[in-house]
């Protein structure tokens, strides 16, 4: 009796485990994060006709002690923002990440990412066919890309 | 290919206040970019996050590719409008070595 109620535990348990669903894996765009120049990476995610916008706040230090983790907040106004892609122009690869929001989801997010050496962070986003940006200079005492 | 627990990989919360839910999320993974070298001289593999999807009560709230540039045990603060106390957040990650990640956590109070 013991032995089933231990079965019975075991089997109740092994219910609540998380499984990953696969399917939900959204697709990885390689060749526009193993683009090295930021025009590269741009033109893998066909971003194109920039029109720079005070409508996005790029924030985050004026200095980084530690170029390994750098925070930085992204933030649009723009209505119907759709995502949010960021770039570090001089990082051995530009494009940093690319965030894809459904309706009930601000357009803002806090991050950490690495910086090689003093660079503009840019982000760009999109919102229906045109996309906009803004960025914010951060200047990095020690590289962060190894 | 083995299926990381919750516990190991992904500390969460995800917080009521007002009309807006802030969730916040704490990854454990190297975020290796494949250009570091160990100490005897050879190269450590990349070994990075590339998707997170997240979800409230199965529907998505945010897709995101990841390159190489995410610090070391990423960290993500998003937020959305329309949940309530009990709704369920959920974050699924796939690395390119084909490791995934999972976690869940429920809204509560801010």
């Amino acid at each position: 009796m013991q032995r089933r109620n231990f079965i019975k535990a075991l089997l109740a348990a092994s219910a609540l485990l998380l499984v990953p669903i696969r399917s939900l894996a959204a697709s990885w765009n390689a060749s526009a994060f193993q683009a090295i120049k930021l025009q590269e990476a741009l033109a893998a995610l066909q971003i194109s006709n920039l029109s720079s916008s005070s409508d996005i706040q790029v924030t985050g230090p004026d200095k980084a002690e530690n170029g390994a983790v750098v925070q930085i907040e992204v933030t649009s106004q723009i209505p119907k923002t759709e995502s949010i892609s960021i770039f570090v122009e001089n990082n051995p690869t530009a494009l940093i990440a690319n965030f894809v929001f459904s309706e009930a989801t601000l357009p803002s997010i806090v991050t950490r990412i690495k910086m090689a050496e003093t660079s503009d962070v840019l982000a760009i986003i999109k919102a229906g066919n045109h996309y906009f940006s803004s960025k914010k200079r951060i200047e990095v005492l020690e590289n962060g890309c190894g | 290919m083995g299926v990381v627990k919750m516990a190991d990989n992904i500390r969460m919360r995800a917080q009521l206040k007002g009309e807006i839910t802030e969730v916040k999320l704490l990854m454990t993974h190297p975020m290796e970019t494949g250009r570091r070298k160990n100490d005897s001289g050879d190269v450590i593999p990349a070994n990075f996050i590339q998707t997170v999807t997240a979800m409230l009560n199965g529907k998505v709230l945010l897709q995101a590719e990841w390159g190489t540039g995410i610090s070391k045990n990423p960290y993500l603060t998003f937020r959305m409008r329309g949940a309530k106390v009990g709704d369920v957040v959920r974050i699924d990650w796939t690395d390119n070595q084909g490791k995934t990640g999972v976690g869940e956590i429920s809204v509560t109070l801010g």
